[in-house]
């Protein structure tokens, strides 16, 4: 119900006024002059307040200045009474505050349809005003709890090699979470693995999906699962979790700086760039594949480029911020005018591309209104970052596993889509002290299996690796093989033991391949040429490594100490 | 940004057409269009004839209306694409998904 303030000085005029109103079904409050009124406003709060113009103590028109500064935004119509019709008078009580006037003596429909009219706007006016504070209290509760999202997040992303000096990155900071992400790890064999993606649409749903892409992906970096496998995780999580309609485009590559290569896979991303640096050539590096949450494994291409690198090249990866980013009169900033900083090659070194791309995007869009909702990658390829050992080694000593052997035995199916790389790593990162070298060993551990795997089991040609095009060709092959591959093993058998400070791991690796002239190839050619670069890098890391029986049996021992 | 929507005289074909920027502001209409038929339509057509601009939400537009008329068994198709817009649809490879033309 609406309470309505009468100031009249006149009480018989106030009586009257205060019997029609009370008529409405309001309930009214007297006041006999402005101050009266001012108080009485404050200690009632009255909905619309009625004011009669001339007044002992305090007038009219002053108190309603008054009232309508402490109403603040809160609309308090206030109705001058006045007997006056000149304009000056009237423009006067306007310039005051008021609403609108009543003229004395009063016709009583006229004022009874004012006060209604005047109860309907305050009404509908408190209305806006409670939802304008339910909308600033829900956006502000939103605002937290993307914060916290985003600080989850932060925790779950931040484990990785994003600071390793050869990664730049500029992520957006438009909004809190704007459904970009970027992750980067190093594999066990110190292989360098890096995903960019773009979530649809912002907020939450996009944090939410980061999740498990994020966890999935270090998780599985750190063993040593390969990136296709990565890739299946991902995607398989992604849309097992997430609605139809929310999916994820995204670019993962792995550089391996031992073989200079780098493997690239792009889901939906704009085309990246691999920039020459010696030629100044651009390659792009173009989607192939539906991104990732939209369909099973079964419908993903998981098939991904190689590049053969050199120490100048550099690789550009960027979410469509940087294409849609819109001038003044809306226009984008496009793929053409992207590719256009790389053509300036003589005028722009190397090292300013990355300043460059962000510099061009601003010009467009104009500096002064930057809401930047883009994110850029640049990966240098020059070298390798120093390996660094897990920070915690544990200490060691007599906790955990010390003296052990086991035995462990692959067959067809198996091998198709089980890496069982990952599964040794596990035992191995529980060796106090191995723990730390498990870079090393999982370099071992790979090169023997995908030699006893390759070349054992499918008797895959190794100088077909030469160049890119038969490095594809090789894996095809592979892949090819595996699928026809109905029998044969490969066996694992690692022993581990402690002597005073150092620790003995002996690796043998057995396959039921028909093996190799080991004794001649070594007296000829040396290891290098039979195996690849691979053995080279075994050879180096192993305190000995020897083969036996038809060279189907590759004994290493790796040794190690505090 | 525009949403229309007719339907076929017998009910089997549902053609929606998107006009301007299709993004999320387009979110609410798009999905009204076909949530709230009597019947579900054998196959549907969205003309692109006059749409702008297509955004990663759009396409999330696209696969929820893919989801809604059976999945792989759906029948849609794309039509007037712009050469922009054809472009975003290529890059996320859906013409795995759609029939665009």
């Amino acid at each position: 119900m609406l309470t309505v303030l009468v100031a009249d000085d006149t009480s018989t005029d106030r009586m009257i006024l205060e019997s029609l109103v009370r008529q409405l079904g309001y309930i009214t409050v007297p006041a006999s002059n402005g101050l009266e009124a001012i108080a009485f406003y404050q200690q009632y709060q009255p909905d619309i307040v009625l004011m009669d113009v001339l007044m002992p103590e305090m007038d009219g028109l002053e108190a309603a200045r008054s009232i309508k500064k402490l109403a603040g935004e809160n609309f308090v119509p206030i109705l001058f009474l006045t007997s006056l019709s000149d304009t000056e008078s009237l423009v006067a009580c306007l310039d005051a505050g008021g609403d609108d006037f009543i003229p004395k003596p009063y016709n009583k429909p006229i004022l009874q349809a004012k006060i209604n009219a005047f109860g309907r706007m305050r009404e509908l006016q408190t209305t806006l005003l409670q939802q304008r504070d339910q909308i600033r209290l829900n956006n502000n509760t939103l605002l937290q709890e993307q914060a916290v999202a985003k600080k989850v997040f932060d925790n779950v992303a931040g484990k990785g090699c994003l600071d390793d000096p050869n990664i730049r990155f500029h992520l957006s900071s438009q909004a809190i979470f704007n459904g970009d992400v970027l992750v980067a790890a190093h594999r066990p064999n110190g292989n360098l693995m890096l995903l960019l993606g773009d979530f649809t649409g912002h907020g939450l749903p996009a944090a939410i999906g980061s999740m498990p892409l994020a966890t999935a992906f270090y998780g599985m970096v750190s063993k040593g699962f390969s990136l296709q496998d990565i890739l299946r995780e991902i995607n398989h999580k992604l849309k097992t979790l997430l609605p139809p309609g929310i999916f994820c485009c995204a670019s993962l590559l792995e550089v391996d700086y031992q073989v200079q290569q780098v493997k690239v896979w792009n889901g939906g991303l704009p085309s990246g760039v691999l920039y020459r640096g010696v030629s100044g050539e651009v390659e792009l590096l173009s989607s192939q594949s539906l991104p990732l949450g939209i369909m099973g494994n079964d419908r993903l291409n998981s098939q991904c480029r190689y590049f053969d690198i050199s120490a100048t090249d550099r690789i550009y990866l960027w979410t469509d911020g940087i294409h849609e980013a819109r001038s003044f009169d809306g226009e984008m900033f496009g793929e053409a005018r992207l590719l256009e900083v790389f053509r300036h090659g003589s005028d722009v070194k190397a090292n300013q591309i990355f300043d460059r791309i962000l510099e061009a995007v601003h010009e467009h869009v104009g500096s002064d209104v930057f809401d930047d909702d883009l994110s850029l990658v640049e990966i240098s390829l020059a070298s390798p970052p120093e390996p660094t050992d897990d920070q915690d080694v544990g200490a060691r000593g007599d906790q955990g596993l010390i003296e052990w052997s086991m035995s462990f035995e692959i067959k067809p199916p198996t091998f198709l889509h089980f890496d069982p790389l990952p599964l040794l790593m596990t035992v191995i990162s529980d060796v106090p002290g191995l723990r730390g070298k498990s870079a090393q060993v999982y370099t071992v551990l790979a090169e023997l299996y995908s030699n006893a795997l390759e070349h054992g089991l499918l008797q895959l040609d190794s100088s077909l690796k030469n160049d890119a095009e038969g490095f594809a060709e090789y894996y095809r092959l592979r892949k090819r093989r595996l699928e026809q591959l109905t029998e044969g093993f490969i066996r694992f058998t690692l022993a581990h033991s402690v002597n005073g400070d150092e620790g003995v791991l002996r690796l043998t690796l057995e396959d039921s391949g028909e093996g190799f002239d080991h004794h001649n190839k070594l007296r000829e050619t040396g290891e290098k040429d039979f195996s690849g670069r691979g053995i080279a890098l075994v050879t180096t890391l192993c305190a000995s490594l020897t083969y036996e029986g038809n060279g189907n049996i590759v004994k290493a021992v790796f040794t190690w100490k505090d | 940004m525009a949403i229309s929507s007719e339907m076929t005289p017998n009910g089997a074909m549902l053609k929606i057409e998107v006009s301007g920027r299709f993004d999320f502001s387009s979110h609410h209409d798009f999905r009204k269009t076909y949530e709230e038929l009597d019947s579900k339509p054998e196959s549907f057509l969205v003309d692109m004839k006059n749409a702008t601009y297509l955004d990663s939400s759009a396409l999330g537009m696209l696969l929820l209306l893919r989801d809604y008329a059976g999945g792989d068994e759906s029948n849609i198709e794309i039509t007037n694409c712009s050469p922009d817009i054809r472009k975003i649809l290529t890059i996320s490879n859906f013409e795995q998904l759609f029939a665009i033309n």
